[in-house]
């Protein structure tokens, strides 16, 4: 079985985010970028499906140049092969033109199974994956905290407000999980060695036959017209605890009425 | 100004407080709000949706919509769309509203805009007003697309009845050859105590910094005294400390509390979004720069472990046990 995992590479998400005050697009330079954290949970269920059933783990990415070094560490954590998308004209695309781009790399990689995380650690719009699906003619099974993959047959467990509910489907189909799945696996020195070797292919819009038109930033269906730091909250009161804090705790409560 | 449409979700046969958000505010983006209602349980929702303003209804009745994920439910809101024209879409910003929205919007190609906390009319388009990175961040988006489609987060607008009348109703029928695609097989429900989140006055929540599970017994204690909730971060409930119920923050609840306790929370973006309309708003954590203490009114560089359990102590002293 072949297994297509998405990965993004995002600014360090323990740092605080920038936009450009002219482009208003997101600042990728001086900024530590790293494997978004709920796709390392991505990379680790498509190893899992395959060395339950056999079969390779492809790893998909769409990005700048710097976007490989993501592709490398999912190598390195065990897929097999890696697709970078890379070309200058997919800057500013949309979710619905990421899907587009998306869709068109996993029926080029013959993949059966797509997984993906619920949403990027960045922008968390969380509707590439499900368009992705749609645009494949494909079924969705979204939130998954549990995967389970059987030939032809995938059955997760999404997550509820309430609980959980157990959905099936025929493959193939599109699956999106959650950081509450597993626990990514580190890339062992030899997996980092191996990775090397392993096929890592860049392709344009063209080699996806996807018209230059229909993506970037000119062909998103809207257009930002101002981000501004959000107004602040009152400034408020910093104490360290020298053992007072919490009688200053509970006469704030007292002030608000809430004791 | 035209026609909204509004896709309304239904439990326990009333519409979700998030619906009749949604349809309150639709009245002030167009001449008429329309509501489409896919459940076996639409007909006792539609009441209450016209006594928000909503003046027409498109309602399906089968029990595909609860069995299957998204597809068949993509299958007739994007005939509705594309036969209506309508001059916007709102969809509830939940997980089954987000895989909605996806695969209308990759099948109509129409741009489909997530996390939308304010929309405004603005000539012939509209203005979508989204916070990012952890709210630090306000993005103003203008839609240029026919139909836009836009989830719109939670408690972002107040519903306010006008007391008009049922909806017309129109019959949608789902067709035979619409995809149904994954299948519910059955739902598991977890167990849960105290008050619910949404709507708790006071919320304690913990996150990374409480250690470990067992620690989450003092901010269960605290949140009694104040006849509060408690809640968490993501970290927590991916470690499994805590049910996903108790999630405050993009993919958990959103929460409007009086007052707000945040323990051993650092304030990922992705918290922070789900906790910040909150009036009040008290932190404590070790690290002084910590993106919490941005938010907070009353912030406590400490440990929340010896912070927390100093607190209890100080509410018993003062006659709450």
């Amino acid at each position: 079985m072949k297994v297509a995992v998405f990965v993004k590479q995002i600014p360090d998400p323990t740092g605080v985010g920038r936009l450009d005050p002219v482009t208003h697009l997101l600042v990728r330079d001086g900024v530590e970028l790293v494997m978004d954290p709920g796709d390392a949970n991505g990379v680790e269920s498509a190893l899992r499906v395959v060395e339950a059933n056999g079969g390779e783990v492809v790893a998909i990415t769409m990005g700048g140049e710097r976007a490989a070094e993501v592709l490398r560490k999912a190598l390195a954590m065990g897929a097999s092969s890696a697709i970078h998308i890379a070309d200058d004209r997919l800057r500013g695309s949309d979710a619905l033109a990421t899907a587009r781009v998306l869709a068109a790399a996993v029926t080029r990689s013959g993949c059966e199974l797509v997984v993906a995380g619920t949403e990027s650690t960045d922008g968390y719009t969380g509707t590439v994956p499900a368009a992705v699906a749609e645009l494949l003619g494909w079924p969705s099974l979204t939130f998954a905290k549990a995967l389970e993959v059987e030939p032809g047959t995938v059955r997760i467990h999404r997550q509820t407000p309430a609980g959980h509910d157990v959905v099936e489907s025929p493959l193939p189909a599109v699956v999106t999980v959650t950081g509450a799945i597993n626990e990514p696996r580190y890339p062992s020195l030899r997996g980092i060695m191996a990775a090397k070797s392993r096929p890592l292919e860049t392709l344009s819009v063209d080699d996806l036959g996807i018209p230059p038109e229909e993506v970037g930033l000119a062909a998103a269906g809207q257009e930002v017209v101002s981000a501004a730091p959000a107004p602040e909250r009152a400034a408020g009161e910093l104490i360290e605890d020298d053992g007072s804090a919490a009688r200053r705790i509970a006469d704030y409560l007292a002030e608000l009425k809430v004791i | 100004m035209g026609r909204i449409l509004v896709v309304a979700e239904v439990a326990g046969g009333s519409p979700t407080p998030l619906t009749l958000e949604l349809v309150s505010h639709g009245r002030t983006l167009g001449d008429e709000v329309a509501v489409v209602v896919l459940d076996p349980d639409a007909d006792p929702a539609l009441p209450a949706l016209g006594a928000h303003g909503a003046s027409q209804a498109y309602v399906g009745r089968e029990t595909a919509y609860r069995e299957h994920l998204g597809q068949p439910a993509a299958h007739v809101v994007s005939a509705l769309v594309d036969r209506l024209h309508p001059s916007l879409v709102l969809f509830p910003g939940t997980q089954e509203g987000r895989d909605l929205a996806a695969r209308v919007s990759a099948r109509l190609q129409l741009p489909v805009l997530a996390n939308a906390v304010d929309v405004t009319p603005e000539g012939d388009a509209f203005l979508v007003r989204t916070a990012i990175f952890g709210a630090t961040v306000d993005v103003v988006t203008r839609t240029r697309a026919r139909s836009p489609l836009v989830l719109v987060r939670p408690k972002s607008f107040t519903a306010t009845a006008t007391g008009a009348s049922p909806p017309k109703t129109e019959e949608l029928p789902l067709p035979a050859d619409a995809p149904l695609g994954a299948r519910r097989l059955g739902s598991v429900v977890a167990p849960s105590a105290g008050p619910a989140l949404e709507g708790a006055r006071v919320v304690v929540s913990g996150g990374r910094g409480m250690q470990e599970a067992a620690n989450f017994e003092v901010l269960e204690h605290l949140a009694r005294q104040l006849g509060g909730a408690v809640g968490a971060s993501r970290a927590v409930v991916d470690a499994g400390w805590v049910p996903y119920a108790l999630q405050v923050g993009q993919t958990g609840k959103t929460v409007k509390p009086d007052v707000y306790i945040a323990c051993g929370i650092s304030g990922a973006m992705q918290h922070l979004v789900g906790m910040k309309g909150s009036s009040h708003i008290v932190a404590i954590n070790k690290d002084p720069d910590a993106p919490i203490f941005k938010l907070s009114d009353l912030g406590v560089v400490g440990d929340a472990l010896k912070v927390v359990p100093a607190l209890i102590e100080e509410l018993r002293a003062r006659g709450l046990t």
